[in-house]
């Protein structure tokens, strides 16, 4: 009895649930749908739902269009570029940070911190001005250095507490064992960190690619990407709901897939470890 | 001997991070200092490098500033409202037993991972549009007239685009708070005959605190600087002009270097404020 009442219980519960999950899925999935839908359809009143004649012609209409490849080879670019120049430069200091920690080690890691906590616009146009000067407005390696920058106390943070979790007595074991600094480095440390370093890359290059502010204030055309390729459709062109859906479906496809993938260092990488 | 070779190595793998950030904080915010005590208007040719605090007190006196500090609070209050609120339930609801969790769970943490400007137009488009948004023939199915949510609501909208942004952010740190709660403790609150809403307010809810300021804080620091769903949407008009757009606007729109950099300065501390308070919280955590 008492286990025919928690099924029915179960039920419900799976039934508000995905209920609820739908509801706040149903902007992508909407947009999934009109992607596939001719501009006609796609504004048809009453709205058309799953029956109509599914067509792919949105997708290759955006793709002939010129921008949208480099766009998209702009994205790619910057979010990789960027998320790794990050790595390369956070490893070490999170790594000598989790191992070798020090009296400041804490307050290198809050003021740390603190770098990402200032609102970017405060330092808007000097910015302008030294891309000016450097003479690398509009251009891929302006954005892959500064979406590295401002991502960079992430990445620290993210490495610093994975790397913390590696227990530094297996080191000691090693070098009981004979192991020299390389054999230590290449057969213990690397293993146990390569998880911690992959679910860092995964984030950051989820943030860089869905990174909004400097990336339209700071492009034009040749090294925009897709955040930036999409605001121009909020221009006249926008009233083309089909091809607008297809685009926005192309622009957040992979990155979905991909965040789907890291639940649960999202949860890590933006509390910096104040919720656990 | 090996403790302080091994130190100063640290020190040295250290030192590329911090000093790429020292250099990425210093030189643009002394920049920005530096400007905002200055008339400096490149499109006129001005430059006059002193000026004392005459950029700081005609910012904070202009009626724009005030409008836009209000236009923020309720901004970011409305958001957070609806990610806390929605948050915390759907984490309850996501910890009950049920078919098909990780599938819901996906579902909800979606749109997290959806680029502002997408979100932005999509909503803007599909949704709030009067002719032909879904929102429109949804009123019109229920006989209501269609309402033209971005003239009408300007603010609200833009508070809905971005809080079905953060919601699933919420979520997705409070479920892991709840998980953390121990059964044990529910279940004998339950024996004890506690109805399910005082052992919400009494057990669940205490236990959730910390896990809900820290939500509060994070996302009001990134919230604080929400740029794209403006710019795309209602660029800044019918009072949807935060601080920070505000600040964008002076800067590379009327192209007034000094003010922009006066009220950037001011959008700094503001941020500052908040930021203290949620660096106690990971300090403190960093400790155990």
């Amino acid at each position: 009895m008492a286990r025919a009442i928690s099924h029915r219980k179960k039920m419900m519960w799976t039934a508000l649930a995905w209920g609820i999950g739908l509801l706040i899925f149903f902007p992508i999935l909407w947009t999934f749908l009109t992607s596939f839908k001719a501009e006609a359809t796609a504004i048809a009143d009453p709205p058309v739902w799953f029956f109509f004649d599914w067509t792919t012609e949105n997708y290759t209409a955006v793709l002939e269009r010129s921008n949208y490849p480099l766009a998209l080879m702009n994205s790619i670019i910057i979010a990789v570029g960027s998320t790794l120049l990050g790595i390369i430069i956070a490893v070490p200091a999170a790594w000598a940070m989790a191992f070798v920690p020090g009296k400041r080690t804490k307050d290198v890691l809050l003021w740390m911190l603190s770098n990402k906590m200032l609102p970017a616009v405060g330092v808007l146009y000097p910015l302008v001005l030294i891309a000016k000067y450097f003479d690398v407005l509009d251009s891929r390696i302006l954005l892959v250095v500064i979406l590295m920058l401002i991502n960079l106390p992430i990445i620290v943070w993210m490495l610093y507490t994975y790397f913390r979790e590696i227990p530094g007595e297996i080191l000691e074991a090693a070098r009981m064992d004979g192991a020299n600094l390389k054999n230590e480095i290449i057969y213990v440390l690397t293993p146990m960190a390569v998880p911690g370093i992959a679910s860092t890359i995964l984030l950051n290059i989820i943030l860089a690619w869905n990174e909004a502010f400097w990336t339209i204030l700071l492009t034009t055309v040749n090294a925009a990407p897709l955040t930036k390729f999409i605001a121009s459709f909020s221009a006249p062109e926008g009233l083309f709901y089909a091809k607008l859906s297809a685009a926005s479906i192309m622009a957040i496809a992979p990155i979905l897939i991909m965040g789907w993938f890291s639940q649960k260092q999202l949860v890590r990488g933006l509390t910096f470890g104040a919720v656990k | 001997m090996a403790t302080e070779h091994s130190k100063s190595s640290a020190r040295f793998m250290i030192a590329p991070a911090v000093f790429v950030l020292l250099v990425w904080m210093l030189v643009p915010l002394c920049m920005t200092l530096y400007f905002s005590f200055a008339d400096y208007r490149p499109m006129r040719n001005t430059f006059d490098a002193w000026i004392g605090f005459s950029n700081y007190a005609s910012f904070l006196t202009s009626s724009s500033f005030l409008s836009s500090v209000m236009v923020t609070l309720q901004m970011v209050a409305g958001i957070l409202l609806i990610t806390i609120g929605g948050g915390v339930a759907l984490a309850l609801l996501l910890d009950q037993p049920m078919f098909g969790q990780g599938i819901v769970r996906i579902l909800v943490i979606a749109p997290f991972f959806v680029m502002p400007t997408v979100s932005a137009l999509v909503w803007k488009n599909m949704f709030f549009n009067v002719d032909n948004g879904l929102f429109s023939y949804l009123w019109k199915f229920f006989g209501a007239q269609p309402y033209d949510f971005l003239s009408q609501s300007p603010l609200l909208s833009i508070v809905v685009i971005v809080a079905w942004q953060w919601l699933p952010f919420a979520t997705l740190i409070l479920l892991t708070a709840v998980q953390s709660l121990s059964s044990e403790q529910l279940e004998a609150a339950e024996m004890d005959g506690a109805p399910g809403y005082s052992r919400f307010w009494y057990i669940i809810l205490p236990h959730l605190s910390r896990a809900i300021t820290v939500v509060i804080l994070i996302q009001t620091i990134f919230l604080l600087s929400i740029f794209a769903e403006i710019f795309v949407t209602t660029n800044g008009a019918f009072g949807t002009r935060t601080l920070t757009y505000l600040v964008y606007q002076r800067v590379l729109e009327s192209q007034n270097i000094g003010l922009g950099s006066a009220g950037g300065i001011v959008a700094v501390i503001l941020a500052n404020i908040v930021a203290i308070f949620l660096m106690r919280i990971v300090g403190k955590n960093l400790d155990n």
